[in-house]
């Protein structure tokens, strides 16, 4: 089952997705400016939804000269899903957005779900995985921690994961968000 | 923008730390009711200096009417950006909105344009304080310190003279207030004939704190400036 992950620490913000291919996990980013990376999962609808934020980020930014602010982006997709919600086909799409605000110089994050609800926090996960994890995280995460840290209690929770989920995936793609933009990185 | 020549001059100053607004009053009179601008509302006398939203004050010029029918559209296009994301609206953002509006009446036949200007003072956290100036034609600029009114290029010359790069709020209010009184038709400065206004950031939330001038406390802001008028009359409000 798919599962996703996010942690902010000091100046960054980690994301990690599983890669099952039966229901795609995606990460969408937007490379300049105020950088964030949006991570959605469960069914198809995750990357006709990841692609309708995208533009619509990237069309702001085009209009305006300068990229919404990562609060900003959450509100307007937390909107997006809410409206959606109430139509004939709303988007079953539940995702964490992380991102850096080049204006304040800290990360966000936010847990957002297919109902509209949504709540900014220091850590967050979707998805089975995030039964197992939450607890680890709620223990080990400091906000304070530098990347090497980070990755460390991510790694954690992988490994919980992977020990105790019957149905666990098997590879992740892991990402950073900060100051110098998005990149990916090998755990 | 014949109007917009002979109206009350409006003037702006751009500081590090803030944003100061002075307006002239052209309705004035011993028989005209002042009480509103004394008690209630959120201070000023609704002819020249407005509260657009939390984070940027405006400044009209021209034809009162249409500058409130304009004042109004900036209100409801700021309150749409916060409610569609949850954030005050960038101070630029709103100008281009009403300019996009204003420019739409210069393509048409039958419409008259908005012959109004505005001046924005505002702050958000992309460029921090700002100060923009719009015209009725749909183009606007950001300044340091402008004015638009009657009198504005004598103004301006003076500002241009006066004006320091990374000057403070307590400075700037001096500034605009020696200018306005050096531009205005009446030779000494007092609340019946001047709307004042400062938007700055709120020490402990820093969040920004748009202040809006009521009379009393532009005389007593005169006072403390050594502006105000000699000796005679008692302050009126006090």
């Amino acid at each position: 089952m798919e599962t996703s992950f996010a942690i902010t620490g000091k100046g960054y913000l980690i994301m990690a997705a599983d890669t099952t291919a039966a229901r795609r996990a995606r990460q969408a980013q937007q490379p300049s400016a105020p950088r964030k990376a949006t991570l959605t999962d469960r069914t198809g609808d995750t990357v006709q939804f990841a692609e309708y934020v995208e533009r619509n980020i990237r069309l702001y930014q085009i209009r305006n000269l300068y990229a919404l602010r990562p609060s900003a982006a959450a509100s307007w997709i937390r909107r997006a899903l809410a409206t959606s919600l109430r139509s004939r086909k709303p988007y079953s799409v539940n995702l964490l957005l992380g991102g850096y605000d080049t204006a304040t110089h800290d990360p966000h994050l936010y847990w957002i779900d297919y109902l509209g609800t949504m709540s900014e926090v220091p850590f967050a996960a979707h998805g089975y995985g995030a039964y197992f994890a939450l607890s680890l995280l709620d223990r080990y995460h400091d906000p304070e921690a530098t990347l090497e840290e980070g990755l460390a209690t991510l790694r954690r929770c992988l490994d919980e994961v992977a020990k105790r989920l019957v149905v666990s995936p098997g590879k992740y793609k892991v990402k950073i968000v900060d100051k110098d933009g998005i990149r990916e990185v090998d755990l | 923008m014949e109007a917009i020549s002979h109206a009350g001059t409006v003037l702006g100053v751009l500081a590090k730390d803030g944003v100061v607004l002075a307006a002239e009053k052209k309705v004035t009179g011993k028989l005209l009711d002042l009480s509103s601008a004394k008690e209630g509302g959120y201070g000023g006398s609704g002819e020249k200096i407005y509260l657009l939203n939390s984070n940027v004050i405006g400044g009209v010029a021209g034809l009162t009417a249409d500058a409130n029918s304009l004042v109004n559209y900036a209100r409801s296009a700021a309150q749409q950006h916060l409610l569609q994301y949850n954030e005050d609206i960038p101070v630029e953002l709103l100008a281009q909105r009403l300019c996009d509006m204003k420019q739409g009446y210069t393509q048409f036949g039958g419409l008259r344009p908005f012959g109004v200007s505005l001046l924005y003072a505002g702050y958000d956290p992309h460029y921090n304080f700002q100060l923009y100036h719009s015209d009725p034609s749909g183009n606007y600029s950001g300044w340091k310190a402008t004015c638009i009114g009657a009198n504005n290029g004598t103004a301006q010359s003076l500002l241009k003279q006066e004006y320091k790069d990374g000057i403070e709020v307590k400075e700037a209010v001096g500034l605009v207030l020696r200018t306005m009184g050096k531009t205005m038709d009446s030779t000494s400065l007092s609340s019946e004939k001047l709307e004042f206004a400062v938007l700055t950031l709120d020490p402990t939330t820093k969040q920004p704190r748009a202040k809006i001038y009521r009379p009393a406390e532009i005389d007593a802001l005169l006072e403390r400036e050594g502006l105000a008028k000699k000796e005679d009359e008692g302050v009126p409000g006090a």
